[in-house]
């Protein structure tokens, strides 16, 4: 099998690393050869931050390149619009429809674009939740991504057995229950 | 015999488990993006090695030399920046050689995600007359570590192990095996190897140019430099990160992957570019293979196609090489997203307050560095570790002591340790006038909250003295030293006026924890629509938990607010409101 191309996009401080520690441990679970990247270090403080996961027979490059990616998870609309290139011709983009003003926004040198998921869905695959209300709900708002990653399983081929799996292996303990009912929500929502 | 079993590994931890796995006794670091997490992982393994944060990278290098002479395997890591620091003791064990295997693990970073430069670690260890090994990926990383310590023993040399921020932050498949049992090496006292006077010195000089001619010739023949050969075509000289993105581009092209890119496999090369028709040397950075496989008289391609910033990527070396371009949709024009301080973040509030003064900064290294940026844009200067304090006094040397009143030099509590002393010594000693602000965070912030010395507890976990800073600035001399608390803005002001104008050193602490390291609940805080008169006081400071509605009144985001209550504190019109306190 051709190496699958995931991404994860989003706000340096969102999760973004639990998230590609859990598809990692997924694939690796799989049997497939795994390569993951990630950002580490001064753009984590509230920049834009990118990972990659790719999974398959055998893996070369770490990073997914532009027009690679079967997956694109964007935890934050603008993250969405900043990466959605990097999607295939078929590719699914699954996005957070939260906002999070980037710094030239917050001072008014720059305008944050409107439209956005319009904008995107004239080109791309798009599904979309506003998880981070959705997680409010569910008592915690830091398990939003999880929510996010219950779409993109709908997207990927591994079983809710095997998500469940590494959910528990990964996530803290103490939050186990409440990642799995975030999980659900996402697998079980029936996006447009 | 051995496990086989299979995990993923980060390359950083990669590292760790191969120095585990290769015996390594005593480990010294100072962190540094991407470099950190190799001391990280390596503290799982206390039980059988010794490791630990040093205050800068110098001394890490040194401790390490210490355990080699007397015949532990050993190592320090560090980030490229940090080589510099550590160039004094790396320049002259070169000369040493080893008695237990040596390598100085350090960590480049393409592209600046997390630095000051770009330079190239091959450039400053082919200076020093170091061999360097490089990684391609996690299972190369471990694998790699245990021939760095095999050859440094086998050859009397400190190896230089070279990675960079893609390796290092990326994760892969790698066996694990079980750690070797290495007997420590006697230590026999022979000055003439480890008292680097002149006299021993030259002769050393001698003998690792000897040393390292028998490397190169042992290179050819190493199976860490492989060729795959396939199309003759192309042909590819690549090592570390960039032969993953060659053997996506160029799956048919022949390849020769050096592992060990200091000395280089002359014969290797040579026979390798007399088999292929046109010959690409792929390399991240400088032309450092490119160069001297060019002076010997072999026609490549490199720089001139390829650029010497950055990473590399697979499309890009489409587009150089076979002039294919990729297909994707044109990217969508939007604002761009730098790093900021963090919500709550106790930096903000002391440039706040810096920036109403309006007084200038020497800037140093550390998350503090995002002052320089909008809205806050209080940095003038950021060098490197340390510098903002001695540039500080250079400045006032070149211009005089009013001149300096309008300054101020803002350095971290650990990157105070590991440098700032030195020129603090150096502004007491020369009668020097000037204010240092020491952002005492009470930990390492950028590189993930790793402990120093003023923190009570070492890598291992274990209690450790904690070096009282206000104590140690009194006792190289300083008279004023003050602490206050970076969110008391009132007296944060009067004590930066007060200290500012005195004819003096002074020395500020402002000490507050890193917002990230605080637990408890906090406090919820609400902008009140209503009684919001829209002047936008409260988003002086540029904290991301702020915005505007529509109508251009103030919201607090809650899922990002940590409640430090700064900008209940800048409101003057009561419109932010404490409405849940918090254990904080």
């Amino acid at each position: 099998m051709a190496a699958k191309n995931i991404m994860i996009v989003g706000v340096g401080g969102q999760g973004t690393l639990l998230t590609s520690r859990i598809l990692g441990g997924l694939a690796t679970a799989g049997g497939y050869d795994v390569k993951l990247s990630e950002v580490h270090g001064m753009a984590q403080r509230g920049g834009s931050v990118v990972t990659f996961v790719r999974y398959g027979e055998k893996v070369a490059e770490p990073i997914v390149e532009e027009g690679q990616a079967d997956v694109l998870i964007a935890f934050e609309r603008l993250e969405a619009l900043r990466y959605a290139h990097f999607l295939k011709e078929d590719g699914a983009l699954i996005v957070n429809d939260w906002r999070i003003d980037p710094i030239p926004v917050v001072i008014g040198a720059a305008e944050y674009p409107e439209g956005i998921i319009e904008t995107l869905k004239k080109d791309y695959k798009v599904y979309t939740v506003n998880a981070t209300e959705e997680s409010k709900k569910l008592g915690n708002p830091r398990v939003f991504n999880l929510i996010v990653l219950g779409i993109a399983a709908q997207h990927m081929d591994f079983t809710v057995e095997e998500w469940y799996d590494v959910i528990e292996r990964t996530v803290p303990p103490k939050t186990i229950d409440i990642n799995k009912k975030a999980f659900d929500v996402g697998y079980h929502l029936v996006s447009e | 015999m051995s496990e086989m079993k299979k995990v993923i590994m980060l390359g950083n931890e990669a590292i760790a488990r191969g120095a585990y796995e290769a015996g390594v006794k005593v480990s010294a670091a100072y962190p540094g993006t991407p470099s950190t997490e190799i001391s990280e992982y390596l503290v799982q393994y206390k039980d059988d090695l010794y490791c630990e944060w040093s205050p800068n990278e110098k001394v890490a290098a040194e401790v390490a030399v210490g355990a080699s002479v007397v015949g532990v395997r050993a190592m320090c890591c560090m980030k490229h920046v940090g080589f510099n620091v550590a160039a004094d003791p790396a320049y002259t064990v070169s000369y040493m050689g080893v008695n237990g295997g040596l390598v100085i693990v350090v960590a480049d970073d393409p592209g600046l995600y997390s630095s000051q430069n770009e330079q190239d670690t091959r450039m400053v260890a082919r200076a020093a007359q170091l061999p360097v090994l490089e990684p391609a990926d996690s299972s190369e990383a471990k694998e790699f570590m245990k021939q760095a310590f095999e050859l440094s023993e086998q050859f009397d040399r400190p190896f230089v192990f070279r990675t960079t921020t893609r390796l290092a932050h990326s994760q892969g498949v790698v066996e694990l095996r079980e750690r070797k049992q290495i007997e420590d090496k006697p230590y026999e006292k022979d000055i003439r190897k480890t008292v680097m006077m002149p006299g021993n010195a030259k002769l050393r000089h001698i003998e690792i140019e000897k040393r390292n001619l028998e490397l190169a010739e042992a290179a050819n023949t190493l199976p860490i430099n492989k060729v795959e050969m396939k199309d003759t075509k192309i042909g590819v000289i690549t090592s570390g990160i960039p032969y993953q993105y060659v053997k996506e581009a160029l799956p048919d092209a022949s390849v020769l992957k050096l592992g060990m890119v200091n000395p280089l496999p002359r014969k290797l090369i040579e026979d390798f570019a007399s088999r292929v028709e046109e010959l690409y040397i792929i390399e991240e950075l400088d032309p450092v293979i490119e160069e001297q496989v060019k002076s010997w008289g072999i026609r490549a391609v490199g720089k001139e196609i390829f650029t010497v910033q950055g990473e590399y990527s697979a499309n890009m070396i489409r587009r150089a090489v076979l002039g294919e371009e990729p297909n994707f949709k044109t990217p969508a024009q939007v604002p761009v997203r730098p790093p900021i301080l963090c919500p709550g973040c106790p930096h903000r509030s002391v440039y706040y307050v810096v920036k109403k003064l309006g007084l200038h900064v020497a800037g140093d290294i550390g998350c503090y560095t995002l002052g320089a940026v909008a809205p806050l844009g209080v940095v003038d200067t950021t060098v490197c570790m340390g510098s903002s304090i001695s540039s500080l006094h250079g400045m006032e040397k070149a211009k005089g002591k009013d001149y300096i009143k309008n300054w101020v030099a803002a350095i971290g509590d650990s990157t105070f340790l590991h440098t700032g002393i030195n020129s603090l010594m150096n502004m007491v000693y020369n009668n020097a006038t000037g204010t240092v602000l020491i952002l005492d965070n009470s930990t390492t912030g950028m590189t993930g909250h790793q402990d120093h010395a003023a923190t009570g507890r070492t890598l291992q976990g274990d209690p450790a003295y904690a070096i009282d800073i206000q104590g140690l600035c009194r006792a190289v001399g300083v008279k004023h030293v003050t602490e206050v608390n970076a969110f008391d803005l009132e007296t944060l002001e009067k004590t930066i006026k007060e200290e500012t104008a005195r004819d003096e050193v002074s020395v500020i602490i402002t000490k507050t924890p890193c917002v990230l390291l605080s637990k408890g609940k906090k406090p919820l805080y609400i902008a009140h629509e209503d009684k919001c008169r829209k002047c936008g006081m409260c988003m002086k400071p540029g904290c991301p938990a702020m915005t505007r509605r529509e109508n251009g009144s103030i919201r607090i985001d809650d899922t990002m607010c940590t409640g430090c209550g700064l900008c209940m504190d800048l409101c003057r019109f009561g419109a932010i409101e404490l409405v849940k306190a918090g254990d904080r």
